[in-house]
């Protein structure tokens, strides 16, 4: 039929007219890879020894959530580790380089995960990914990165499969995994409140899972009388906490983002409901849950305070507490207070500075002209920790970071250490054992020494 | 025809850089769903805000498939399309009694509701991570020809074999009992066509196609989650449809570059520009938003609509009588001044 | 027991804001024949507008005033600007252009105001009532919420039945032509529509913001379930609308208390689909159905 061959000619011609379109507007640079031999002395000319190092700048990327449902609190990280970043440029940078961080928005999104960083890698030749953020979205990435050879350092996210140096040789994490965390948390419960009921709230995905395996393989089955999950899409906690309530949990330990941990909070104050809480790390930032509580706080004979309500949680800590006498948090404040003076320095804000540190070791520890696989070398050769409160686990047989934190209560909104420091691997049967080592202080310029 | 658009594809997938095949992949997926949506929208008059569960189908039933199977690559691409075509039918059969806002209103849900599924039952779905999906190129191609030049190619080849086969569709006998069911079916059906059997084959015919796209999604990114099928994605293929041009395949091609291009040009002119990104991760979402609303202000035909009418300009009477015929078809609700007056006074307001 | 108490009324509370939402929905469906796919992001527009006005004045109550003007402003600009011009078209190009301004609204509260987490205050105190030491698993504020819908859909209600204004509106909506030949102004009706649903969901925000935390996305998945509840209900009612809206507050409670929270949305739609199978228009439908 007639009209319908004028229908595909016209069809074709407007697809042609499409794609030569796209190309018009396609920027005709490819991926190349040159490298040249990476280490000199320290008086060698900078050259560009790896894609993303120029002379002047090295160029990173990362995918992070910075609009949808996870973007509050996680988009405070990237403009965070930029503000570290715009410290150490302005302060020599990395052997007289600049670090470019171009971090591009997935909303949480694994499909625009996989889209951004193809983008960043195939477009933008990044050098490195770093700090991927999410565990659903960093998965969309893992497999393309690590066939392209692209170093994925320092992934945002606890899940122990970053750890798996014979299939993703390239990839790092960084954080305490969430199967540790539980192991701690778990056997503090455990000595603590021996004899008592526990019940568990949980995320319902791999963060909240793990942990919950981490917190059993501590905390004898016989202690816990309820396991309730969550989801971040749907707010209404009411039937899960009940639920606890009903089974006469006295302490419940929550694997929760810092918005569930507030929602549990103002959920079992609906209840009259008192349990001791015990909180992970990820949502239990004493700044942020006094800010999500805070309109609670303001009210004419309200009976509830924000910071009252914070007032007891226990929780784990891997970063040094957020109080004046320690020597990172000086350090993050003042870089705090020249760059994003605007951001509020709670614990995404801590997260974000400490992890750029650790990336701006490793790059020192690459060497003056690195390729990519120097920075992974730099790696497996371990590194010092920084900020951290333990060590890290990196070597080239493990690609798991920091392996431990300690144990405290928030008093005042701030986090107390309770005890010393404690280190555990992500095995079921894997002691836990107490670190003797000491916290490393911040180095006075600010900047890591260019020997580790 | 379709050969020639096929070399020009590959062509351009040779001469332009990595990141540009990857983008022909992503437009060539959408391309597949959003005509499959034009057709059960347009030509049916079905409206679905849950596409993306189709697509989710699709994707995990592809990735269960090469996971426990590992079939090759197009059995699984036809199981995933017959898979999601058997759902179609099911929702279809549900919807063939549903009209305009009530149709809306469950597909929505469905959508929102389906890929909650995967959370539910984590040990076969794999829960809110997803499964790994992997996907070699064949051997023949050598060992250094680019995954995704070979991801850009089969996709753009499916999407085209996809609007072939649609394009025949529409203009057989089946196409124009979708245009009369959807016109008025109480004629439809005074004329003898089995009108909810017609709607079912437009859900059948569309699911496929989405069950298609959803597949190759799951191969070009490598994952399938529950996070990849979220309410955005079916609202962007009906948004694609509609802007492109309802019920015309060349819209489908239109709506699909809109809504793969546009956000990441707009967000490199953010970015470019020197404002923070948070905040210029917003501004393609606000610029999206405005996109949509001037196109359906100033092309209410869509974009196929306005470029024919542009062209029409150029024409004589009797070229723009077919031009006019070929045009992209408006969506009204059916039954939307339909309540007697008897009724409405019964009901009263509350 | 307690725990069945507990579910029914804190679902009684959910379901009034799903409600409200669905009434929003109702009023505009009614007038215009539209759907407002924006309503959700209106009612976060106006919560934020609320925020800023108590940060700076310190009264909860200014706000809460602000932000219900703001609704009945944000509600009339939008249909004359946005939605006016795509009356006569295809019905689903407004569909679509209210698709796209709900998209435009959260990428703006984006950019100015930020995407963390705002915290909203509640009106009243959000410590559980207890009767005699049994908890109820609502607080004041709570009882506010569900009175302050209640009252507004009466007062609504109240307003259509029995004013002159709301005879206009009632015609209008039946038949347009008709009504303009009785002398009745139906384009302001239709914008005087708009400005009610819009007020009706920024009270929905600023009532459900305490406890979802107010960010650009918050009102997403509120809206989703204020409008399966209209569709449940049947768009054409306000009754259904309410029914709806506490059907689903009630019954997903059961179902995330009794079985198992992941189900929630399946059997959301296991509900909209048995109630649409039986009834295709909705709950308290009105128009005949054509069998064909």
């Amino acid at each position: 039929m007639k009209k319908s061959q004028r229908l595909r000619w016209q069809a074709a011609a407007i697809m042609t007219s499409a794609l030569l379109g796209v190309a018009a507007c396609s920027s005709s640079s490819s991926s190349s890879s040159s490298s040249s031999s990476s280490a000199g002395s320290s008086s060698a000319a900078l050259t560009a020894s790896a894609p993303g190092i120029t002379p002047t700048t090295i160029t990173i990327g990362s995918h992070q959530p910075l609009t949808g449902p996870a973007a509050p609190g996680y988009s405070e990280i990237a403009p965070a580790s930029t503000a570290y970043f715009d410290y150490v440029n302005a302060n020599g940078g990395i052997y007289g380089r600049k670090i470019v961080y171009k971090y591009l928005d997935d909303g949480y999104d694994p499909t625009k995960t996989a889209s951004v960083v193809r983008q960043l890698v195939l477009q933008d030749n990044i050098y490195a990914l770093f700090n991927g953020l999410g565990t659903p979205t960093h998965l969309a990435a893992v497999s393309f990165l690590n066939s392209e050879k692209i170093p994925d350092v320092f992934v945002a996210s606890g899940c122990e499969c970053w750890n798996a140096p014979s299939t993703y040789p390239e990839t790092y994490g960084w954080q305490l995994d969430y199967i540790s965390e539980g192991k701690i948390l778990g056997q503090y419960i455990k000595q603590h409140f021996a004899g008592k009921k526990i019940g568990f709230f949980y995320q319902n995905d791999e963060f909240g899972q793990d942990g919950v395996k981490g917190l059993l393989d501590e905390i004898p089955a016989s202690m816990v009388v309820s396991k309730q999950s969550y989801v971040p899409t749907n707010v209404n906690v009411g039937p899960a906490v009940a639920a606890l309530r009903a089974s006469g949990a006295q302490v419940v330990v929550s694997f929760s983002i810092p918005a569930f941990t507030a929602l549990l909070k103002l959920t079992s104050l609906k209840l009259g409901y008192n349990p001791t809480l015990a909180v992970s790390d990820v949502g239990s930032d004493p700044i942020t849950l006094s800010g999500l509580l805070e309109a609670f706080a303001k009210q004419g004979g309200a009976t509830v305070n924000g910071n009252q309500l914070t007032n007891g949680i226990i929780t784990d800590e891997y970063l040094p507490a957020l109080s004046s006498t320690d020597s990172w948090y000086t350090l993050f404040k003042k870089i705090h207070d020249q760059y994003e003076p605007k951001a509020p320095l709670d614990g995404n804000f801590f997260y974000g500075m400490a992890v750029a540190y650790t990336f701006v070791q490793a790059m020192f520890k690459a060497g003056r002209n690195p390729t990519r696989a120097d920075l992974t070398n730099a790696i497996d050769g371990g590194l010092p920790q920084g900020p951290m409160v333990a060590p890290f686990a990196y070597s080239s047989s493990n690609h798991l970071g920091v392996t431990g934190a300690y144990m405290g209560t928030i008093q005042n909104g701030v986090v107390v250490q309770q005890g010393s420091v404690l280190t555990t691997d992500t095995t079921a049967t894997g002691p836990i054992a107490t670190y003797t080592g000491s916290e490393e202080q911040a180095p006075a310029s600010g900047i890591p020494s260019a020997s580790s | 025809m379709a050969i020639i658009v096929a070399v020009i594809v590959a062509f351009l997938s040779i001469k332009l850089n990595a990141f540009r095949d990857y983008q022909i992949a992503q437009i060539a997926v959408e391309v597949t769903a959003v005509a499959g949506i034009t057709v059960l929208t347009g030509l049916s008059g079905q409206i679905s805000l849950g596409h993306a569960a189709f697509m989710a189908i699709g994707a995990y039933t592809a990735a269960l498939v090469l996971l426990h199977l590992n079939w090759p690559f197009y059995l699984v691409l036809v199981i995933a399309a017959a898979v999601t075509a058997v759902a179609g039918a099911v929702v279809g059969i549900a919807a063939a009694r549903l009209h305009g806002p009530y149709l809306a209103g469950a597909t929505l849900l469905l959508g929102i509701a389906l890929p909650s599924l995967a959370l539910a039952y984590p040990g076969t779905f794999g829960g809110e991570q997803g499964l790994n999906v992997i996907f070699t190129t064949p051997a023949f191609l050598g060992v250094n020809f680019p995954p995704t030049r070979w991801q850009a190619w089969v996709s753009a080849a499916v999407a085209l074999i996809v609007l072939v086969l649609l394009a025949n569709l529409t203009q057989s006998r089946i196409g124009r009992n979708w245009r009369a069911v959807r016109d008025n079916d109480v004629a439809a059906a005074l004329d003898g066509i089995n009108v909810a059997a017609a709607r079912v084959r437009a859900f059948v015919v569309s699911a496929a196609c989405a069950g298609l796209a959803g597949a190759l999604l799951a191969v070009i990114t490598g994952t399938v989650a529950p996070g990849g099928f979220t309410l955005t994605l079916s609202i962007a293929l009906l948004t694609a449809a509609v802007i492109g041009g309802l019920g015309s395949l060349p819209g489908a091609v239109w709506g699909s570059l809109v809504i793969v291009l546009v956000p990441t040009y707009v967000t490199d002119v953010a970015t470019s520009h020197g404002l923070s990104s948070t905040v210029g991760a917003n501004i393609p979402i606000a610029a999206y938003g405005v996109v949509l609303i001037l196109v359906m202000l100033v092309f209410p035909q869509g974009i196929q609509g306005g470029l024919l009418r542009l062209i029409s300009a150029f024409l004589g009477p009797d070229q723009k009588s077919r031009i006019r015929r070929t045009a992209p078809t408006p969506y009204v609700t059916p039954s939307a001044d339909q309540a007697p007056a008897s009724q409405h006074e019964k009901e009263g307001s509350s | 027991m307690v725990e069945f108490l507990q579910f029914t009324l804190s679902g009684v509370v959910f379901g009034m804001i799903y409600a409200a939402i669905a009434l929003s929905l109702v009023l505009i469906w009614r007038g215009t024949r539209l759907l407002n796919f924006a309503q959700g992001g209106m009612a976060m527009l106006t919560t934020y507008v609320a925020i800023e006005v108590i940060y700076h004045t310190h009264s909860y109550w200014a706000g809460f005033v602000v932000a219900l003007v703001a609704g009945l402003v944000l509600g009339a600009a939008s249909e004359l600007t946005v939605i006016r011009p795509t009356a006569g078209r295809p019905e689903l190009n407004s569909v679509i252009v209210t698709i796209g301004l709900l998209i435009l609204i959260e990428g703006l509260a984006g950019i100015f105001f930020g995407a963390q987490y705002r915290s909203f205050p509640a009106a009243f105190s959000v410590t559980g009532l207890k009767v005699g030491g049994t908890p109820l698993g609502v607080s004041r504020f709570d009882v506010f919420t569900a009175a302050a819908v209640l009252a507004t859909t009466l007062i609504l209600a109240a307003t259509f039945r029995y004013t002159s204004a709301g005879l206009r509106m009632r015609a209008a909506a039946f038949n347009a032509t008709i009504a303009r030949l009785s002398g009745i102004r139906v384009a302001r009706v239709l914008t005087v529509g708009w400005a009610l649903a819009g007020l009706l969901g920024a009270l929905a925000g600023v009532l459900v913001s305490p406890s979802t935390f107010l960010y650009p996305n918050s009102m997403d998945a509120i809206f989703v379930l204020g409008f399966t509840a209209a569709v449940i209900g049947g768009l054409d009612s306000p009754t259904g609308a309410v029914v709806g809206g506490l059907l689903l507050g009630i019954g997903l409670n059961y179902v995330a208390g009794y079985w198992n929270s992941n189900l929630t949305s399946l059997v959301a739609l296991g509900i909209l689909v048995a109630v649409l199978m039986i009834r295709p228009n909705g709950l308290f439908a009105s128009a005949r159905m054509r069998r064909v």
